[in-house]
């Protein structure tokens, strides 16, 4: 009976997980099939054959001419994306470290505030955001891009550090100073190393937001100056045609550096280090 | 010579005033013990002295340095916290000589120190294991030895045994004066112990509410607390603080009237301190309240007492008896202790020397302080 209540709670588990995985293996399984068995009805389920033609293709180095800049696109995701990461933790750990250890006025309304600034939908902010950079001449930069997304995740690192530097006591940094560290050294010798999980998995979150965004990166951008890869997935359709194929591709090329990601984060996340120097 | 003084120093947070204009001067090499309830500003005071709290007026003297706007790393001293605040990401090792390598101190001398400290600690075994791997007792002398290294002037205790279980701090506090006497540092440290404070110390600060109440040896608060917030502070089990009213027909010495028309005669050495119908408040010791045959037999005057013990609490060598004057429950000390039974009517010998009084109103020992 045990045994039975088992396997029936395996295959549920299954059922559930194909219902979720499915459409994210054939955007996989659809990036190394021609285009022709993609669009094959009744749908070909086993793949005759794989190949990495399709990412030849979108690189410019296939059979078939492509006319979408994928290079131009994957270098303008990782600048902005990398740029804007950098920015909003080392914001986010100063702006952390202060509301972890500081008491000053406004303190939790500012935090508050923060956070706030989280629930409005970041399509809210596309129009207004469209007219001021337009205003300023950041439309179409990377620039632009760079501001808003360091703009949209310091909220995010905030919280996040401000939580990992409340774990370690202010003894240990109070203990450093006494051993001779100024409140600097303190911080970068004790206080930083034992954050450093912390602030690694809030640099992974803010670069997978900004690597991921659409919605606002669509708005704007406009060329290879600023588009960045989601946006250039709509490069794929045409008028009167879809290039699945190389779509697929790409979207290969956008999940896998996120998919890496994720799962450095999750090692990060479980963080057992502060155990210990002081009683638990 | 490291003296520390502390003059004049007040602490505030906003418009909360912590610590209220006290002074202490501390000698070369002397162990003072600052102990008070919780909330007292002891720890307050302690971090002052340490740098890590600012001092909203007054002076701190380390030596002959006025201290006030120093950082903690330029006072030279070393601080041993409550929750030993070892770094988590070193091994013992380098949590030792971590304030060396700070100060810049080559390897080798580095390595020579912590070996020492380590040696006199007996932490050798334990150089190359992380602070997770240590129990509590280990873990507290890794941050006494962190603090040996360093060869401060002042050595910070912040209730650095609290967290111990009750044999283990036994032990520690037997460490700690071992420490004392072998690196001759001045210490100051903090506990809401006062047994902690009565066997470190060389004198004992007693605060409460940002006030110091008495500065004295451990003999001293014990023998003349200035008031009766010391005398139920210090001392186990607390002093007995019973309300009487003094009585003095023309041409007697004089008498104390208790609850439950029980009389006492003023002892000899207060006869001057009291007069007719003042209400005082007296102080009896459990060790000068005993039953007859069962306390300290000497030539002191002894008055006589009957009491009914409700409760008993056996400690092998001695039982602490619990009675009551009129409302109020009192402890006595029973030597040579044989077993009592609930409600036993038992005569009691009171030791009547032994006896403080203090005055109703302000609390204060009617003998004045100690000195003065």
């Amino acid at each position: 009976m045990k045994k039975f209540k088992k396997i029936a709670n395996w295959l549920a588990t299954f059922a559930v997980m194909l219902i979720i995985c499915i459409p994210g293996l054939w955007v996989v399984l659809s990036a190394f099939r021609p285009n022709r068995e993609i669009l094959a009805k009744p749908a070909v389920w086993i793949p005759e054959y794989l190949s990495f033609d399709n990412f030849y293709a979108i690189f410019g180095g296939g059979k078939a001419l492509i006319a979408i800049p994928v290079p131009a696109y994957f270098i303008n995701s990782i600048v902005i994306a990398s740029t804007s990461t950098f920015v909003a933790i080392v914001i986010g750990m100063s702006g952390g470290y202060a509301f972890a250890r500081f008491r000053f006025k406004f303190k939790n309304s500012i935090f508050l505030g923060l956070m706030l600034s989280r629930t409005v939908p970041g399509i809210a902010l596309s129009l207004p955001l469209f007219m001021i950079w337009g205003r300023i001449g950041l439309i179409d930069t990377k620039m632009g891009m760079i501001i808003v997304y360091t703009a949209l995740n310091i909220p995010f690192t905030i919280w996040l550090i401000d939580g990992f530097f409340r774990q370690i006591p202010k003894e240990l940094s109070e203990a450093g100073q006494v051993d001779g560290c100024t409140r600097w050294q303190a911080f970068w010798k004790i206080e930083f190393p034992l954050a450093k999980s912390g602030i690694a998995s809030a640099a992974i979150f803010a670069f997978l937001t900004s690597w991921n965004e659409y919605a606002l990166a669509s708005n704007l951008t406009r060329s290879t100056d600023s588009k960045t890869l989601p946006v250039g997935l709509m490069d794929f359709t045409a008028q009167f045609t879809i290039d699945w194929a190389g779509m697929s591709a790409m979207a290969v090329i956008i999940i896998v550096p996120a998919l890496i990601l994720t799962f450095i984060v999750q090692k990060h996340l479980i963080s057992g280090l502060t155990f210990g120097g002081v009683k638990g | 010579m490291t003296k520390v003084t502390l003059k004049n120093i007040v602490k505030k947070y906003g418009n909360l005033e912590v610590v209220h204009s006290i002074n202490i001067d501390i000698a070369h090499n002397e162990f003072i013990v600052l102990v008070g309830p919780s909330g007292c500003g002891k720890s307050t005071t302690l971090r002052m002295v340490a740098g890590l709290e600012d001092i909203t007026s007054g002076e701190i003297k380390i030596g002959d340095r006025v201290v006030n706007d120093l950082a903690p790393r330029d006072r030279n001293i070393s601080m041993i916290f409550q929750n030993y605040a070892l770094y988590p990401h070193m091994s013992v090792r380098e949590n030792l000589g971590f304030g060396l390598k700070i100060a810049k101190h080559t390897e080798a001398v580095i390595t020579e120190r912590v070996d020492e400290a380590a040696e006199m600690l007996g932490l050798n075994e334990l150089l190359e294991r992380r602070p997770a791997e240590l129990s509590g007792g280990q873990r507290q002398r890794v941050a006494m030895g962190r603090a040996i290294v360093r060869n401060p002037d002042v050595f910070l205790f912040d209730e650095p045994l609290s967290n111990l279980d009750a044999k283990l701090r036994v032990q520690m506090r037997t460490e700690i004066k071992k420490l004392h006497k072998r690196v001759k540092n001045t210490i100051i440290y903090v506990t809401h112990d006062q047994v902690e404070a009565m066997t470190l110390a060389d004198r004992i600060v007693i605060m409460r509410d940002g006030f110091i109440e008495q500065i004295g040896t451990p003999l001293d608060v014990f023998n003349f607390p200035t008031n009766v917030f010391v005398a139920s502070f210090i001392g186990s089990p607390p002093m007995n603080l019973i309300e009487a009213t003094v009585d003095i027909k023309a041409g007697q010495r004089g008498n104390l009237l208790f609850p439950e028309d029980i009389v006492i005669p003023v002892p000899e050495r207060l006869k001057n301190a009291v007069k007719h119908g003042q209400k005082v408040v007296v102080g009896i010791r459990a060790d000068d309240l005993t039953p007859v045959n069962h306390g300290i037999d000497d030539a002191s005057e002894k008055a006589d007492l009957n009491l009914t013990v409700h409760i008993s609490e056996p400690l092998g060598t001695e039982t602490i008896l619990f009675c009551s004057i009129g409302e109020q429950e009192i402890q006595c000390k029973m030597l040579n202790p044989y077993p009592v039974a609930a409600d036993e009517k038992m005569k009691f010998k009171l030791a009547i020397d032994k006896i403080h009084l203090f005055d109703h109103a302000s609390g204060n020992n009617l003998l004045g302080s100690l000195n003065g």
